[in-house]
């Protein structure tokens, strides 16, 4: 190699290293872009499930009411037995009579009527009759939902568009609910009854009440049950046990139970609680039993951790004064251990909210049209609700199942909420 | 009711002994508390405990088990019309017999002659002997708090260690709740394996294991139970793996790449938003991802291979648009898919706290050497956090394998071997909530099945979990 040779393999060298260099930042920045997209492709997934939840469910909040006069003929309902009335024709025939239209003799006008007015008018009148006889022979104005098919047609979503055969409503059914919107007859507005009714077999006076209060019921048994369990559990595990092979496989079985499928739940529910201790089947009392045991991991793992963040400092000070070891940890460890506690049971108690496959097992599935009646009753929660809605053929109930969702999430959402304003508001750092 | 009724009761009772506990143990010293061994407090208590828990714990077996021990009763010496029944029609009589005598709903089954008189008699009987129970119980209960009051309130005095004996009783409390974690465990595998115990008498176990063809509706005769091959669980683990394998796929390089972004990349602002963001993701209930798929990610699938069967056909490839064309919404991709987006949290939170347990200097050394902030994620963080980032893969592979809602919702019912993606597959937990909602019998190989089921998904599972905890504690401190 000649001394004139040495600048020129320098150069080549410093060509070779830029070019390399160029590579390696071009490396870089496509790295960078890959996380940058699974970041935006996570979270536009997030936005499309809520934005499909929202966009599909919001229109279930608006319903729309129809007034009706009725006049409750003498010579059609017999005053000993008002329940034998056919009180949905009543209705639909006062429909055609405001229309100005006239029932042929097969009925087939007021059929047609019958299939856009919910059967829920004729209950009311039926029950008004029932009441107080003495309206039979007079004109009575009832007020009820329109059957869902014809609300999805005020709310755009049976379209005239689309030819008469594909869908539920005919030319004529649609003309006739026109000129009703157009009279004013038919009233829209914020839809009360949809969180102040339970399940019912027709979509437009199905509502959520009966599964909120399911779910309340079902909450209360489990965090009766999980959270003094659970960190009584978790302070001896942390503060008392000795460290021996019986704390030990306690403490991996805890950490495995945390991972257990929740379906083997539903299963243990079925074979323990209902064949051998005999709890009655689709209860909250159940529910919350079988859930219960699934949180209690959770809320273990999460008050171990709250009571270690407690500085052993404080545990010498109350040991110094001459207090027990008990009295030590009830009256100064677990106070200030108590707001990561009630941080964890609270969002263990969130997550055990929105379960659903163990319920399933345990019979939670079934139709209860109403309030559950007690802690032995049948009941539904709202995630079952969604399930069962979800199942259902009507178009009406594929609004309501996203509105239940939406439900769900708001009360998902209050609870982690809660929890971070306990933990915000309470926790301390030493 | 009465039950609820004697507890207030007791607890009155308890807290009336409670303070009488107290007093007596001031008076013992006249009233100087100094001079007693514990606080007064303890003495009370020491005695209401000895007065309530034993009598109440008593109260509430007999409520639990009152009824079954009635039954149990109730069946001795049966007279011979019904001894003359055979095993279901006497359990349809003695329910009945209960049913009768405490205001229930009796079956439809018509008695006559010998049978009806037998079930008056039992009836009868059945009344009286609740009524025997319940009392007996209540009376059981009062003794033996009074027994308590004998035995506490005379130990009452200065020298007594009132805190260390209460102590004690707050320390079994604390050793019955922490045995309940285990005894769910042993309640757990207790049920799982006896059901399926029962199961593999009447569907040998290798057949379950082994059998390809699976169609458990099948209506089964006494003479069917055996070599029908209609409970092979084959197609089931194949069509859970390929469920599994397609969230896997979606979820781990959108999960591990957002965790790296996330604690290598991002600054603190992005890092303060994103993290709740993905949270969300997380706290989303199953049954919502359930109806996500099913309505809307699945018709936008087929959709989309319908469109491209149609452009496809009469080409070439017209034996694949066909096909394309017939695709269904419940395929394997639809429900693997959502899975997967459910998995992203979790697989990112799990990656993010292992990457960042991987220590600083580490990067340091990298960063100081020249290396670019992508070959110091590659060459040497990855390598440091790759134990615990197979765990966290782990982990996620035993959450697919478990999961329910979402295959229940999106994923069909009819068992195929296949691991193409775009057929209906069914998966384990789809068939245990198949099997078991609805009316169920207990001794048909039916529902028994999906205890054999239950107990391969537990059993999968669980080893899944302890392979993962193996390996994170095994590498964990390879750095500190």
């Amino acid at each position: 190699m000649t001394d004139a040779a040495l600048p020129n393999a320098a150069a080549n060298l410093r060509q070779v290293v830029e070019a390399r260099l160029k590579k390696r930042h071009a490396q870089e920045m496509r790295f960078r872009l890959y996380g940058r997209m699974a970041i935006i492709v996570a979270l536009s997934f997030l936005a499309l499930l809520l934005g499909r939840i929202v966009t599909q469910g919001y229109s279930t909040f608006i319903d729309y009411q129809i007034a009706v006069p009725v006049h409750l003929d003498a010579s059609r309902i017999d005053k000993a037995d008002p329940t034998g009335a056919n009180y949905d024709l009543l209705v639909a025939e006062s429909v055609l009579a405001k229309l100005g239209e006239k029932d042929d003799e097969f009925g087939e006008k007021s059929g047609k009527v019958m299939e856009i007015m919910s059967n829920d008018l004729g209950f009311q009148l039926l029950k008004m009759v029932r009441e107080d006889p003495t309206l039979i022979g007079k004109t009575i104005t009832v007020t009820g939902p329109v059957k869902s098919d014809a609300a999805l047609y005020f709310k755009g979503q049976i379209k005239r568009s689309t030819p008469q055969d594909s869908r539920k409503l005919d030319d004529q059914q649609l003309d006739w609910m026109d000129k009703l919107k157009a009279s004013g007859a038919v009233t829209s507005g914020f839809n009360v009854s949809f969180l102040t009714n339970s399940d019912s077999t027709e979509p437009e006076q199905a509502g959520v009440l009966g599964a909120i209060v399911g779910s309340a019921m079902m909450l209360l048994v489990t965090a009766c049950l999980a959270v003094p369990i659970g960190v009584l559990a978790a302070t001896y595990l942390e503060e008392f046990a000795p460290k021996n092979r019986w704390t030990d496989i306690i403490e991996v079985n805890i950490n495995n139970l945390a991972a257990v499928p929740s379906i083997v739940y539903g299963l243990l529910g079925l074979a323990v609680f209902i064949n051998w201790l005999a709890v009655p089947r689709s209860s909250p009392l159940l529910g919350g039993m079988v859930l219960a045991l699934m949180a209690l991991p959770t809320i273990i793992i999460a008050t171990r951790s709250a009571l270690k963040a407690v500085p052993p400092s404080i545990r010498e000070a109350a040991l110094g004064v001459g207090a027990s070891r008990t009295q030590t940890v009830f009256h100064h460890v677990l106070p200030l251990a108590m707001p990561g506690v009630m941080t964890g049971a609270i969002l263990s108690l969130a997550h055990a909210l929105g379960e659903t496959a163990p319920l399933l097992m345990i019979g939670m599935i079934s139709f209860v049209p109403g309030v559950p009646e007690g802690f032995t009753g049948a009941a539904t929660v709202l995630p079952v609700q969604v399930f069962i809605w979800e199942n259902a053929s009507e178009r009406g109930f594929h609004e309501r199942t996203a509105a239940a969702i939406i439900v769900l999430l708001v009360f998902m959402i209050v609870m982690n909420l809660a929890a971070i304003l306990v933990r915000r508001r309470f926790e301390r750092r030493w | 009711m009465l039950t609820w009724i004697a507890l207030t009761a007791l607890l009155l009772f308890s807290l009336a002994t409670y303070m009488a506990g107290r007093r007596k143990a001031l008076a013992t010293t006249g009233g100087k508390s100094v001079l007693l061994h514990s606080l007064p407090g303890y003495y009370g208590s020491y005695a209401a405990l000895w007065v309530g828990v034993p009598a109440a714990l008593l109260i509430l077996l007999f409520a639990m088990f009152g009824g079954r021990l009635e039954a149990g009763l109730l069946r001795a010496d049966p007279p011979a019309a019904v001894a003359a029944l055979t095993a279901p029609q006497q359990d349809v009589f003695y329910d009945d017999a209960r049913a009768i005598a405490h205001g229930g709903q009796p079956s439809e089954t018509i008695y006559a002659g010998d049978l009806k008189t037998a079930l008056d008699a039992k009836a009868a009987k059945s009344t009286q002997l609740g009524d025997l129970i319940q009392f007996g119980s209540l009376a059981l209960g009062a003794v033996l708090a009074l027994v308590g009051i004998l035995i506490a309130y005379p130990r009452i005095g200065p020298q007594f260690r009132a805190r260390n004996k209460v102590e004690g009783w707050v320390a079994g409390l604390f050793i019955v709740c922490s045995v309940t974690a285990i005894l769910t465990t042993a309640g757990i595998v207790a049920s799982l394996v006896w059901e399926s115990w029962r199961f593999f008498q009447a569907v040998p176990i290798h057949e379950f294991l082994f059998g390809t063809e699976w169609n458990p509706q099948i209506a089964m005769r006494a003479d069917q139970y055996a070599g029908t091959g209609a409970f092979g669980a084959v197609p089931l683990f194949i069509g859970t793996f390929l469920i599994m394998m397609i969230a896997m796929v979606v979820a781990a390089p959108i999960g591990l790449y957002s965790a790296i972004y996330l604690s290598e990349y991002a600054n603190p602002l992005t890092r303060s938003v994103v993290k709740p963001l993905l949270e969300i993701l997380a706290g989303v209930p199953t049954v919502v991802y359930g109806f996500f798929a099913a309505l809307t990610v699945g018709p936008i699938f087929r959709s989309f291979f319908n469109w491209i069967g149609a452009q496809l056909a009469g080409g070439s490839l017209d034996g694949l648009a066909q096909y394309l064309m017939q695709v269904q919404n419940q395929m394997a991709l639809v429900a693997g898919a959502v899975m997967g987006i459910m998995l992203i949290p979790f697989v990112s939170s799990l990656s993010d706290d292992i990457i960042n347990a991987v220590p600083q200097s580490l990067r340091d050394g990298s960063l100081a050497m020249g290396a670019t902030r992508s070959e110091t994620v590659k060459k040497v963080v990855l390598p440091a956090a790759l134990p615990g980032i197979m765990a966290a893969m782990l982990l996620a592979v035993s959450r697919a394998v478990g999961e329910t809602m979402i295959v229940t919702m999106a994923a069909g019912l009819q068992a195929k071997t296949t691991l193409n993606p775009l057929d209906t597959v069914t998966t384990v937990t789809v068939q245990i909530v198949t099997l078991l909602t609805g009316d169920q019998e207990f001794d048909s190989p039916k529902t028994l099945s999906a205890f054999g089921l239950g107990l391969t998904l537990f059993v999968v599972t669980l080893m899944l979990n302890i392979v993962a905890l193996r390996i994170v504690q095994k590498y964990r401190e390879q750095y500190d």
